[in-house]
């Protein structure tokens, strides 16, 4: 053994002193069962169920006999119990039901047309929450999964929708080239903003991106680049047919497209997760001195990470901006930035099913919220009118108190306590 | 030049603003590093109560003294009820929480009193006077007011027993406790009079920028800017950042505007006020992130 090797193995020996506490602590919450109560308060938005399955993926695959020889060795302490492994080796089985449900999804398609069960504007409906779903995914993975926290993403997807629209209305380019385009424009300002946050711990971090959200519409307005973006007004879009002669709508055209994407997005952010990237992405959240004694360049990960997840939410901002025919500077207000951190927190802030759930919340609570709340006010005879941001707001709260897993946290939860009822009977 | 000394002159008048709200951010942080982000949407709603106030036909001064003191109520409320059970949680949980708040006050006010825009009546006579060419009455007033809450401030935390069971509590909360200070209660009353503070910026900045919801983000954001600049853990500082700020923004919209008219290049201008904030903020984030005053905070490991 050289002496490299030695320090580096000495390293990590000290690093599994360092984390056996942690795991233990883990193993003796999974023991306790009622894990959500029992941590509500100390362990913020990652609901130990989720912070488990994350280690699970995170250091299992590091046992593997190809990465024996790596230095992020996993810490035996940190080692799950045989309950957590137990969905790994299903793994091959459960490609099984996401491939059901895509199928289904896009099976969706057959049932629309003139007179069809689903309407067009159903089929928007459904896009947008798609969309929104990656635009969570990519907030997800850069503060579920990395821990750093941006309340600026709308900026990233006001990039991407207005990348996507001045393309194809300024110079014409076909609406699918406009993708990847944004998507290499978003990574370049994503990691770009994201090597001075390196220096930014949380606070810090949430107020720069803060103030980028807040300063987004007064940047579009800029008088210089009011030739391209048209300023206050904005571009109005066309959205496009389907090509072939395709029996379709443009709007069911548009969901296809749309779903495909998101089942690409999904994807990818899965396999990233489960790669080593994705599992130093994810050492840098839970032990960020472990991380860099272990020799993960920190500083590249998280700026690479914050570029990864700008592309996420540009492409959904490029495809909502398709998709729904127009952008303007004051579509783009730290509101929208909001409304992706609730659907986030909603979903379950490090969870990617949890990304699905919080892209139809925000799709939905914009459409409903507010018959929802005159529905309230009439119900509880309340004097004044509630707003959507009220049910935000409190929602927002609530969550972090009661199920700061989400609802994919929650359910995951419940899922768990009931098979371990069936296990005992 | 008469114009440069106005902008000068209106800045420090808004910089007044900034900078109440730059204290009212470093009296939270100090205590519990947590950056409000709620505290504009606060003040805003503080203010939306003092107007209630004087439409019920009450005097400016007693509409803001109670509109203050039913703030300081809510700040120690909220420390309270949301946050006290949130003390060691991460920081996301933290923010999360604030982005909640600023939503719930942020709508209540447009729920409560709808989204169009009020004026605000001022409290300072308008007389002209040598000078008010340059400085208007209501801007003197604002930076008066605002210069004899600090000084208040400063007396009440130099010179009290209570300021300074407060100040040791932000300081050192173990040793604090150790001596008999109530540090939860502490926080709370920082918690409180920060929303004080907010009332009364609201209050004396609501007769320029118009009674709305929307009213407190800029000022917000250049809030941070002036607590960042001198030094987010320290409350001199702050002060002075936000009269910085204050200043440059104006002296920015100046220089911009006289070099569109001499070069007729636009540059930037009152629409890029936002930006300025949004440059200050990442400027010294990265290059100073202690500010001006700030002791620089050195982690053991």
């Amino acid at each position: 053994m050289t002496i490299q090797q030695t320090t580096a193995s000495a390293a990590a020996e000290a690093v599994r002193e360092l984390l056996r506490g942690h795991g233990a602590v883990a193993m003796a919450g999974a023991a306790a069962g009622n894990l959500v109560s029992q941590t509500a308060v100390t362990a913020g938005p990652v609901s130990p169920v989720v912070t488990m399955s994350a280690a699970a993926d995170g250091t299992t695959p590091g046992t593997h006999a190809s990465h024996g020889s790596a230095p992020v060795a996993p810490p035996s302490g940190m080692r799950v119990p045989p309950a957590a492994m137990a969905p790994r080796a299903k793994k091959r089985n459960s490609l099984l039901w996401p491939g059901i449900v895509v199928a289904l999804a896009a099976s969706l398609v057959l049932f629309g047309g003139k007179g069809g069960w689903i309407s067009n504007f159903q089929y928007l409906q459904l896009s947008l929450v798609l969309v929104y779903a990656i635009a969570v995914l990519g907030l997800n993975l850069l503060t579920g999964f990395n821990g750093q926290i941006s309340l600026g993403h709308g900026a990233f997807f006001a990039l991407g929708a207005y990348t996507a629209a001045v393309l194809i209305d300024r110079y014409n380019v076909n609406y699918l080239l406009t993708l990847p385009v944004a998507a290499i424009l978003c990574f370049v300002a994503g990691y770009l903003f994201g090597l001075p946050a390196l220096r930014l711990e949380g606070h810090y971090l949430a107020l720069a991106t803060f103030a980028l959200a807040t300063a987004v519409p007064q940047i579009l307005k800029y008088r210089h680049i009011e030739g391209l973006t048209g300023g206050v007004q904005g571009i109005n879009l066309v959205k496009p047919d389907a090509p072939f002669g395709l029996p379709l709508s443009p709007d069911q055209w548009m969901y296809v497209i749309v779903l495909l994407m998101a089942v690409l997005m999904f994807w990818i952010g899965r396999n990233l997760l489960d790669s080593r990237p994705g599992r130093a992405i994810v050492a840098i959240r839970d032990q960020p001195l472990a991380a860099i004694t272990m020799g993960i360049d920190t500083a590249r990960f998280k700026a690479t990470t914050f570029g990864i997840s700008a592309v996420y939410v540009g492409l959904a901002g490029a495809l909502h901006a398709i998709i729904f025919e127009y952008v303007s500077p004051d579509s783009f207000r730290f509101d929208l930035s909001v409304a992706i951190l609730v659907g986030a927190v909603v979903g379950g802030i490090a969870s990617l099913p949890g990304a699905l759930i919080g892209g139809a919340f925000v799709q939905f609570i914009e459409k409903y919220a507010d018959a929802a709340t005159k529905q309230f006010t009439n119900l509880v005879q309340l004097p004044i009118e509630l707003e959507p941001w009220t049910i935000y707001g409190i929602l927002l709260i609530a969550l972090i108190y009661v199920m700061p897993g989400g609802v994919a946290g929650g359910l995951a939860t419940l899922i768990a306590k009931i098979k371990r009822k069936r296990s005992v009977s | 030049m008469e114009q440069l000394l106005q902008q000068i002159a209106s800045g420090l008048a808004s910089g007044a603003i900034y900078a109440c709200v730059a204290l009212a951010l470093v009296m939270i942080f100090t205590a519990t590093e947590h950056l409000n982000f709620a505290q504009g949407e606060m003040a805003m709603f503080s203010t939306y109560l003092c107007w209630q106030l004087i439409q019920f036909g009450l005097g400016f001064w007693t509409a803001l003294a109670i509109a203050a003191g039913l703030s300081f109520v809510i700040g120690v409320l909220i420390e309270r009820i949301i946050l006290r059970p949130l003390a060691g949680a991460s920081a996301l949980s933290v923010v999360v929480v604030f982005i909640g708040l600023l939503a719930i006050f942020h709508s209540m006010a447009g729920a409560i009193w709808s989204h169009t825009i009020k004026s605000f009546p001022s409290p300072f006579p308008e007389v002209s006077f040598a000078g008010s060419g340059i400085i208007g009455p209501h801007q003197i007033g604002m930076v008066v007011v605002t210069i004899a809450m600090l000084s208040a401030l400063f007396a009440f935390f130099r010179f009290t027993t209570l300021g300074l069971a407060m100040r040791a509590a932000a300081q050192n909360p173990t040793s604090a406790r150790l001596v008999g200070v109530n540090v939860d209660w502490m926080l709370a009353l920082g918690w409180g009079l920060a929303a004080a503070i907010g009332a009364v910026a609201g209050a004396m900045v609501a007769p320029v920028v118009y009674l709305e919801p929307n009213m407190m983000s800029s000022i917000l954001l250049y809030g941070f800017a002036g607590a960042l600049v001198g030094g987010i853990s320290s409350p001199g500082g702050a002060v002075f950042g936000g009269f910085m700020v204050g200043v440059l923004e104006n002296l920015v919209a100046y220089f911009g505007n006289l070099t569109e008219k001499t070069f007729g290049v636009y540059i930037i201008g009152n629409g890029e006020k936002l930006s300025v904030a949004l440059i200050i903020v990442i400027t010294i984030l990265t290059l100073k992130p202690a500010g001006l005053f700030g002791r620089v905070i050195t982690k053991r490991v």
